[in-house]
């Protein structure tokens, strides 16, 4: 019997899944390691940026600029109220912070793929810190948009606590459909097409340069199949007094619950062969 | 039972080789596959199927707790494969392994290092990546830098290192490591020499401290002065497992009796052919100590590369490089190229003694390392009518040195004087 007094770990390796299986716990234990992928990705971005933290600010603010052009003044959108560059502005931030998240995520474990091969540590790292990356722009970027709200006398009401609920829910999203897409581009190369098409397909199924009362009442909570309607409408609830989101939560929140889950374990199916496939 | 660090059985480990050199499919292709799989059957030759390959098979083997065993074979036998299984970077195809505590696997010096970021914070992102808590690689990073050497560098971008530098603070880096298991890839092939021997000491200290080490490396020397035991896989089994000495000596036996051929051209600047032959240019069936051994090498250097040098190591039948020759030495220096060239090294007769030899090929550019074959050529030399033998029949060391020798007399006594 053993005489040692601290009982060592014991890993066992077998083929199938559960071997390099991930777990919460072995997650937890390498935080540290997402720490400093988070870490490496905004240094490495600044360093190679001219604009830097710029660009955070740049893209949603164009965007506005453009959207407050021809949806707010030639095509005469509503907007629930409130002046349309704010109301623009509130929805661009979280759906700029999804699109660039969704877009890194995907391609994160093929652009990690020297990591891969050289070293284990749970592989969900990977594409989590690429979804972490971008909320610092989304930080950034809110941070305009509260200038951009006290310049059109905006305030937000008590809804405002509800805030770090719609931009979790956000991330989550993201991290949902990363899941699925950094998996499966690393096995088939023109998923990578794909996204950017999906993206901006959803760009228009998503309440950014219009409001989501504009759906027909019936039709609201099918809608609310696209979590970043949801969370669009949340952010406008939480800070410019709109009607938000509403009974749609609810579905979101079932829809990213199951999309997770289920992103969870096709990642976990994959995960063990990702380095064989690369 | 309560030694054993890791239970290894009957792992195997099957690649496709279709799948790796197309490396990843394409949806279209999948769905045009889907599409014409009903008339696949029709077609000729539908069935080839891929080409599948074990680059493990049947391995299984018990290392116990503080044990340091070397892994060799050639190329291709299957040691990466076993340090990726263990080190779960990929997942066996069958069988299965048993491992008694926390790994540390260095599979590469630097990984993770990322260009644009400076010493010190790649030193953070590696040692995480090589599982340190950030407390853990505070606590140590003075004794990191100092043992990198590169004190006034680290806050320079590592893109901005001589390579010697990166692969000093990778080493460093990962000698911080303090799991009870380390599974250590060929790491020293880089490098200069004085760090090499830093990185072996290093390597030893930790052998000796108790924990368990699998290391695979090309350098038998270093094998042998760092193991105990050793594993020799050869195309992807396990052959021979026990006392490092004598793994070794069976390794260094048989590999490569006769001459050496390249597997594959890469296109790289490469070692070609090499074979032993005798002054008149005929190949060489047995060596003697009287006569020269003539070592012909053809290599290939497919783009202009002025400074490029072949050279040879001659190993004792137990892995000791017992010399080194260089085409430089003798100032010859090497043609820049593009072209193939053939080498010929003559080991001038009366230097072996005899014994069984082996003998290593290289060829580098300015400390660059283009290829290394070790060992390439095995031969016996024997003693022939060689005068050294003719007293005692048999000889200690490698090489005869031409030295100088005078007895004289100190005292001289008459006959019994001192009995």
């Amino acid at each position: 019997m053993s005489t040692q007094p601290a009982a060592l770990p014991v890993t066992h390796i077998r083929p199938g899944t559960r071997a390099v299986s991930f777990t919460l716990g072995e997650v937890w234990h390498a935080r540290e390691l997402l720490y400093f992928l988070v870490l490496r990705d905004i240094k490495v971005r600044y360093k190679q940026t001219v604009l830097g933290i710029g660009w955070s600010v740049l893209q949603p603010f164009l965007a506005m600029v453009v959207f407050t052009i021809f949806f707010g003044r030639l095509a005469k959108m509503p907007s629930d109220g409130v002046p349309y560059p704010v109301f623009s502005l509130a929805a661009l931030v979280p759906w700029t912070y999804f699109a660039a998240a969704a877009a890194n995520g995907s391609a994160s474990l093929v652009g990690n793929q020297h990591l891969i091969a050289k070293v284990y540590f749970p592989r969900v790292l990977v594409p989590l810190a690429a979804v972490l990356m971008p909320a610092l722009d989304m930080l950034i970027s809110f941070g305009m948009l509260l200038v951009l709200m006290a310049w059109y006398h905006v305030m937000p009401s008590s809804a405002v606590m509800m805030l770090p609920f719609y931009a979790a829910l956000g991330v989550l999203s993201a991290f949902a459909v990363t899941l699925w897409t950094s998996a499966l581009s690393v096995r088939y190369r023109d998923a990578r097409y794909v996204l950017p098409f999906v993206i901006q397909i959803w760009l228009f199924l998503t309440p950014v340069a219009y409001p989501a009362s504009m759906v027909p009442e019936r039709w609201r909570l099918v809608y609310a199949l696209n979590p970043m309607a949801t969370v669009v409408e949340g952010f406008r609830g939480a800070l410019l007094g709109t009607p938000g989101a509403g009974s749609m939560t609810a579905v979101s929140v079932i829809v990213v619950a199951a999309a997770l889950a289920a992103g969870a374990a096709y990642f976990h199916s994959v995960e063990g062969s990702i380095v064989d496939l690369a | 039972m309560a030694d054993i660090a890791i239970r290894i059985r009957g792992l195997g480990k099957r690649y496709t080789i279709g799948a790796r050199e197309e490396q990843y499919d394409l949806l279209r292709d999948k769905i045009a596959a889907a599409m014409s799989r009903p008339f696949r059957r029709l077609a000729p030759g539908g069935f080839a199927a891929s080409t599948t390959i074990w680059a493990l098979k049947e391995i299984s083997h018990d290392i116990r707790r503080g044990e340091v065993v070397g892994v060799i074979g050639g190329n291709g036998a299957g040691k990466s494969t076993l340090l990726k299984i263990l080190s779960r970077i990929t997942q066996p195809t069958e069988g299965e392994a048993e491992i008694h505590g926390r790994v540390g696997s260095l599979l590469e010096v630097g990984t993770g290092f990322h260009p644009d970021l400076t010493g010190r914070e790649n030193i953070f992102l590696n040692g995480a990546i090589l599982g340190m808590r950030k407390a853990e690689i505070e606590r140590k990073f003075d004794e990191i830098v100092r043992f990198a050497e590169i004190e006034q560098f680290i806050d320079t971008p590592v893109k901005h290192y001589s390579s010697g530098m990166y692969v000093r603070l990778g080493f460093a880096v990962a000698a911080q490591m303090e799991p009870e298991i380390l599974i250590v890839d060929e790491v020293l092939a880089v490098g200069d020499v004085h760090f090499q021997r830093k990185c072996l000491g290093k390597l030893g200290d930790v052998a000796r401290g108790g924990r368990t080490v699998l290391f695979v490396s090309h350098n038998m020397a270093a094998i042998q002065r760092l193991c105990s035991s050793a594993m020799l896989l050869q195309r992807g089994q396990l052959v021979r497992v026990g006392d490092v000495r004598s793994v070794v000596a069976s390794y260094l036996a048989g590999e490569a009796r006769g001459g050496y051929v390249a597997g594959a051209r890469t296109g790289e600047p490469q070692i070609l052919s090499a074979d032993l032959e005798d002054e008149a240019g005929r190949p060489l069936e047995a060596p003697i100590c009287t006569e020269p051994v003539v070592c012909r090498i053809r290599f290939t250097l497919p783009d202009r590369s002025p400074g490029t040098r072949i050279g040879i190591g001659v190993l004792s039948s137990d892995g000791v490089t017992v010399f080194t020759t260089n085409s430089q030495d003798a100032g010859v220096g090497c043609p820049s190229g593009p072209g193939e060239f053939d080498a010929r090294v003559t080991i001038p007769a009366h230097t072996l003694l005899a014994g069984d030899f082996h003998v290593a090929l290289c060829l580098w550019n300015a400390g660059a390392l283009l290829d290394l074959q070790e060992p390439a050529l095995s031969f016996s030399v024997d003693a022939g009518s060689s005068p050294l033998y003719h007293e005692t029949g048999t000889r200690k060391g490698y090489v005869r040195v031409d030295c100088a020798w005078s007895v004289t007399p100190f005292v001289e006594l008459p006959a019994g004087a001192l009995r």
